[in-house]
């Protein structure tokens, strides 16, 4: 049962990535858009991507602390007492990038949109960094099992550091190929090609970055590594696949696809890192699935929880989808003029 | 809300640490959430009545409220979930021995939440942005699942709180929980009356705080019949329920005297366990008096058990340790909330009675200024009851199970974070009733209510991205 709710938390953790991580790349892109006119269309397309959605793409993120603290409450107060500066901060950039990405859009002044847009902007930049540094930092095994005060070295090792450099520009590169098939749903040719070279070198820098993360890891916690090119091996060659994949794809100008197969490979590396680490839960330390401090009876009632998710989300989630898709979702209120 | 709690302990050196800062960022964090969180599951259902009169009666004014709420809302959704996540991060980064000790327990009524903070996230996405392309029914109903897992989902939370207030549900051998039943977690006992009190509270607070702005507006002289429409849907809901809400809140007193007699004995400024209690309305207590306060024989042992005679504790029932650490804040609070709830159930039967003499809404101006505040009077009677069920229940953070210094942080820097978060917090806060205001001034001026793309300039052929639709 401890392994079903490991395999919810990876899942949801995936979601949230696949999901939430894109909109931050938005976030990341709108930052890097250049001025006012040249900055334009790009935000607009961004704008109204994220608009519908981001919102329940972010709920992903609660939902997995939840599953953390309720069926691993040891791990979890580990983790919170190790890494608290990084996920203050990150939960700091949580609250600025809604609060920044809401507000713009009520503004009618343009200078108080660019401040709105500049916090929504930075704040999608430093959220995922910080995240990946706890995530880097856990990995690294740099999170004792019974963590009672924070530690500046854990989250500030090499690994930790390229492992927040590496969500960043995933996060860029998820954004960059879901767009560019936007624009070209759309038949924004200029669009689909300004998107399309972002997220060819996102691409590339993610491939590199996540060698260096390996490199650093293989330095920091070499069992790991041993796993993640053993048995995680299949998953690891995956995520490389898909990645090229997409390059390849979005090279000939083809966007079909692209979608789904950048989220598969995004998710390959999530799967990678969660089959490598199993049965641990803190690598480095004795904590597991199975004895972070949660009794049976719960584990069965987060199943239950996650299965009625299932049957309630998962339908609601392609409604959403779907009348986005056809674009019945309009970030433009205009009510008549009645009075 | 009970920073001023905060400060009193703080000043009677009874914690050291982390622990006053943490509570303080927790109250302030917490009762900044709140109201956002009464908006979040209230307003939905102010709005959908709205656009139900619009589509039910052809009523253009209705629907054009509805609308214009729904952008607020827009805001104030997404102001909610960010200010509620800040919540999930300190539950741990704040209260690590709470969760390292409990969270497999209260964890459970937070993932049922989590399934309906989903539904109500996405069928907000369908529902905001629907508004001009969904047709009228369909988009109505698209807004349905949000008003209904806004319910469901406050259920889940309060199901925590009042777990805190009333553990059960669970067994536990030295510090470990070996065994739990989700079931009675989540219906515990004290679930049965704060479940109901906050949910109301939470209409309460919506209904009056949507009329209170029509009043204002009606104040100013706009007494048109679009503010007298925003005014009514938005007041009558919350004035009919507000006689269920006293109800209620009488059960819950007599459910905490039951459950949390010294919580109950430090509300009423009962000392010593005794029968033939007083009622003390308003009044300080220090060194072993009460100053100022009104004194009604009998009536605390007849609220109790309706009879004179009736035993209520004291808190000379458990040692100075183990008491609440500022009884007259109690006091005070619970006085606070009582008193604003009759005055509101007041207003509500004053237009009741000139509806049922008249037809009409009340014409004198005193009405339209007891309206104009009755927003502000829910909120702080909302807060005010927080103060009285948080604040009371110390020193524990789970109720004769774990003191609240037990559960905090030992992490230094939380003086810090409260700072930042205060900072950044008043700034959010003036920001969205700025942003409020303006969209207000913008519906006034009769414009269309956006600028067509983020960071402007206003595109000269229309909307930038007009090509695509």
């Amino acid at each position: 049962m401890a392994d079903a709710v490991g395999g919810i938390l990876l899942a949801g953790i995936t979601l949230y990535a696949v999901l939430g991580g894109a909109d931050f790349g938005g976030g990341l892109w709108d930052l890097l858009a250049g001025p006012t006119r040249r900055g334009l269309a790009p935000r607009a397309l961004i704008d109204e991507t994220i608009t519908p959605v981001w919102e329940a793409n972010h709920v992903w993120l609660v939902f997995d602390l939840v599953i953390f603290w309720t069926a691993f409450p040891h791990a979890f107060t580990a983790v919170m007492n190790a890494l608290a500066l990084p996920l203050w901060l990150a939960a700091a950039g949580i609250v600025l990038r809604g609060a920044g990405f809401a507000f713009r859009k009520e503004m009618s002044r343009l200078d108080l949109q660019r401040a709105a847009g500049a916090v929504f902007a930075f704040s999608s930049l430093i959220t995922p960094f910080f995240m990946g540094t706890v995530i880097g930092a856990i990995a690294a095994g740099a999170v004792r099992g019974d963590a009672s005060h924070a530690s500046l070295a854990a989250w500030t090792s090499p690994t930790a550091l390229l492992a927040g450099l590496l969500f960043v520009t995933a996060c860029g590169y998820l954004a960059a190929v879901y767009l560019t098939s936007e624009a070209a749903r759309r038949g924004q040719q200029p669009m689909q090609a300004y998107f399309t070279r972002r997220a060819q070198a996102a691409a590339i820098v993610a491939g590199v970055l996540s060698l260096a993360t390996l490199a650093a890891l293989h330095s920091a916690n070499p069992g790991l590594v041993g796993y993640l090119t053993g048995r995680a091996l299949p998953l690891m060659i995956l995520a490389g696949a898909c990645g090229l994949a997409v390059l390849a794809l979005l090279t000939a100008g083809r966007t079909r696809g692209t979608r789904v197969i950048a989220a598969l490979g995004v998710s390959a590396v999530v799967w990678g890192w969660g089959v490598a680490q199993y049965p641990v839960l803190l690598p480095g330390t004795a904590v597991t699935l199975a004895n972070a401090g949660a009794p049976p009876a719960t584990y069965g009632a987060l199943v239950v929880v996650f299965v009625a998710a299932l049957l309630l989300i998962g339908p609601s989630f392609a409604l959403l989808f779907t009348l986005q898709h056809r674009h019945l979702l309009h970030a433009d209120h205009q009510p008549p003029s009645g009075h | 809300m009970s920073l001023g709690s905060t400060v009193a302990l703080l000043a009677a050196g009874r914690l050291n640490g982390e622990v006053v800062p943490a509570r303080a960022q927790m109250a302030a964090t917490l009762g900044f959430h709140i109201i956002l969180a009464c908006l979040g599951i209230a307003l939905p259902s102010v709005v959908l009545l709205a656009e139900f009169i619009g589509l039910r009666r052809h009523d253009q004014t209705a629907t054009l409220l509805a609308r214009r709420w729904s952008q607020a809302m827009g805001v104030l959704l997404a102001v909610g979930a960010i200010t509620g996540t800040v919540l999930s991060f300190e539950m741990g980064l704040l209260w690590p021995g709470l969760m390292r000790r409990y969270g497999a327990v209260l964890g459970l009524p937070f993932g049922v939440e989590g399934v309906f903070f989903f539904l109500e996230a996405i069928f907000a996405g369908i529902y905001l942005w629907g508004w001009q392309r969904l047709p009228g029914w369909a988009h109505f109903w698209s807004g349905v699942p949000i008003a209904v897992s806004g319910i469901l989902g406050a259920m889940s939370v309060i199901a925590v709180n009042s777990w805190m207030n009333q553990p059960g549900g669970f067994t536990q051998q030295g510090g470990t929980v070996t065994s739990v039943n989700p079931w009675q977690v989540y219906f515990n006992h004290a679930a049965l009356y704060e479940m109901p009190h906050m949910i109301l509270a939470a209409y309460m607070v919506t209904g009056f705080v949507v009329a209170g702005i029509y009043a204002a507006g009606v104040l100013r002289g706009r007494g048109d019949r679009y503010h007298h429409a925003g005014f009514a849907i938005g007041f009558v809901p919350a004035a009919i329920l507000t006689p269920f809400q006293i109800f209620v809140g009488d059960t819950a007193a007599r459910g905490i005297a039951r459950d949390q007699p010294v919580k109950f004995a430090s509300i009423e400024y009962v000392e010593r366990t005794s029968r033939r209690v007083p009622e003390w309305l308003g009044g300080v207590y220090a060194n072993g008096r009460v100053y100022g306060g009104l004194k009604i024989p009998y009536l605390d042992s007849l609220l109790v058990g309706f009879g004179p005679g009736t035993k209520v504790t004291g808190w000379d029932s458990v040692a100075p340790a183990g008491r609440p650490p500022v009884v007259w804040l109690l006091h005070l609070c619970f006085d606070v909330m009582v008193g604003l709830g009759f005055l509101l159930l007041l207003a509500g039967l004053w237009l009741a009675w000139e509806w049922w003499r008249h037809r009409r809404l009340p014409q004198r101006r005193l009405f339209w200024l007891a309206g104009a505040l009755s927003g502000v009077a829910a909120i702080v009677a909302m807060e005010c009851g927080w103060v009285v069920t948080e604040v009371g229940r110390q020193p524990w953070v789970v109720y004769r199970l774990q003191t609240t210094a037990q559960a905090a942080t030992t992490n230094g820097g939380v003086l810090t974070s409260l700072t930042l978060i205060i900072a950044v917090y008043a700034a959010i806060g003036v920001a969205t009733i700025l942003i409020l205001r303006m969209l207000a001034r913008r519906w006034r001026a009769g414009a269309s209510t956006e600028a067509a793309v983020p960071y402007g300039p206003p595109a000269p052929s229309g909307r930038a991205s007009g090509a695509e639709s």
